[in-house]
């Protein structure tokens, strides 16, 4: 099947691992990734703070391109598939003629990458490719905020307690844990200006997953990834503390148990190297 | 009853009416519930709680909402705007106030978190894409944290970041842009 791809742009940087292992995994389900033409940045959380407008328009654009495009588009950053959910929204709705983009807001559907991995078909098709079972493997998965609120925009039926991931961990053969923090906010952007508000939502995550007796957080998003991993030894260090909770993209997980030796590639760029904790559950 | 220590308010709804012709949010659906601040992941580093501040505008009290570190300090995560039994858009509020404390050329109390956010879309401004090296030096010089930590000698742990993300095939040396960046600039001028 052929789908309309927005990356976003973290995936071209910081979340490089993210991004292979999605090519990876959609080229072996026989998924057909077109990239979206030409497409910027959705304004993120920048914009809708500090100008209503270009978040509107930022996002807008790619809306418009990929109506254009005539295909459904798929997007792995929860962040970005808010905001352009939001886009399509306003400029469908009764301010619309204040932006400079118009859209028929029927024409495709934005879909959240883990809402469109964890569809029946797909789930079958990756089940039919399982090699590697991750029976072993004690999780949590982790959505955060953008992909589930709020509903008005997402779409989201069980946006207090996400299931998607949890189904595709399922078809993997895992038993993921089920814990209180599914939605709770990993600091997002507070981690450069205010590390220490960021410090501390993220601790609260490690607490959680740790209470739970999870080995590692499954997620789906690249901004909850980096948070939780790229600084878990910074607050290791500032708290005192030793959590060792790799923190594990869906997509990899899948590539993983459908026999993709490119996962140890993938697992490599992260802070956190979940070896160690495959080594102990016996997956490596 | 002694009304010696009771600070006086003259209700006004000129901020609440403007909020509403901007967003099409309307605060006096608002009955003070409290479930937006009970929900918040972010209080512990609030000084006024979101309720406070839905109330505060409905009162109209606008130099109080604008120069508070509560708008700032919001993470945008809509736990709020998601569970209010009214159906107040709390966060949308947040970013309403957010932009008319710049517009009114208020200091913002948390100069850092504005600074990140004109960096981001500076970056924008420039190639349609993020490039997050160039944020992040963009970010540092403009927040006054680049010459914070050369005096504190306390750029270690961001060197070791930058180092590792360059190893691990995270942090590219050359940006993407896009092709139309006049169409950004016409968004971003």
């Amino acid at each position: 099947m052929k789908i309309s791809y927005y990356p976003g742009c973290s995936l071209e940087g910081t979340a490089s691992d993210y991004e292979a292992s999605i090519r990876s995994v959609c080229a072996a389900l026989d998924i057909d990734l077109v990239e979206l033409p030409d497409w910027s940045c959705c304004g993120a959380t920048a914009a809708h703070s500090i100008n209503r407008k270009a978040a509107i328009e930022l996002a807008g654009r790619n809306v418009a391109i990929a109506e254009k495009q005539a295909l459904d588009m798929m997007v792995p950053c929860p962040l970005c598939f808010n905001r352009l959910k939001t886009a399509e929204k306003v400029l469908t709705g009764p301010t619309k003629d204040k932006y400079r983009y118009v859209l028929s807001g029927d024409k495709i559907k934005i879909i959240d990458i883990v809402n469109f991995l964890s569809r029946e078909k797909i789930l079958h098709q990756i089940h039919s490719k399982l090699v590697t079972p991750l029976a072993p493997l004690k999780a949590v998965c982790y959505y955060g905020c953008q992909s589930s609120r709020p509903p008005e925009i997402t779409g989201a039926k069980d946006y207090e307690n996400p299931m998607g991931m949890d189904r595709i961990l399922k078809t993997l053969g895992a038993s993921p844990i089920q814990w209180s923090f599914k939605t709770d906010c990993c600091g997002a952007s507070h981690i450069l200006p205010r590390q220490d508000v960021a410090f501390t939502m993220i601790e609260k995550l490690y607490k959680g997953a740790i209470e739970a007796k999870a080995d590692c957080f499954v997620v789906s998003c690249q901004m909850c990834q980096l948070n939780l991993d790229a600084y878990q030894a910074r607050i290791n260090k500032e708290m005192g503390t030793d959590y060792y909770l790799p923190v594990l993209y869906i997509t990899e997980l899948i590539g993983m148990a459908i026999g993709q030796a490119e996962y140890t590639n993938w697992f490599g760029r992260h802070f956190v190297d979940p070896s160690r904790m495959l080594t102990d559950c016996g997956l490596a | 009853m002694d009304h010696a220590d009771t600070a006086h308010v003259k209700p006004s709804d000129a901020l609440a009416k403007s909020l509403f012709e901007t967003t099409g949010i309307s605060v006096f659906d608002c009955f003070q519930c409290r479930k937006c601040t009970n929900g918040c992941p972010a209080t512990f580093a609030m000084d006024i709680f979101p309720d406070q501040v839905i109330r505060l505008v409905q009162l109209g009290q606008e130099q109080r909402v604008l120069n508070c570190s509560t708008i700032w300090v919001c993470s945008a995560c809509e736990t709020c705007t998601t569970r209010c039994p009214n159906g107040v858009d709390i966060a949308g509020v947040m970013d309403f106030l957010k932009e008319r404390a710049v517009a009114a050329g208020i200091k913002i109390p948390q100069s850092r978190t504005y600074a990140f956010h004109r960096s981001f879309l500076n970056d924008i401004r420039r190639r349609g894409r993020i490039f997050e090296g160039r944020l992040m030096m963009d970010y540092m010089i403009r927040s006054g944290e680049l010459g914070r930590k050369l005096r504190h000698n306390d750029m270690g742990p961001d060197m070791r970041m930058g180092i590792s993300m360059l190893k691990k095939g995270r942090m590219p040396l050359l940006p993407k842009g896009i092709k139309d960046k006049q169409e950004i600039k016409k968004i971003l001028p």
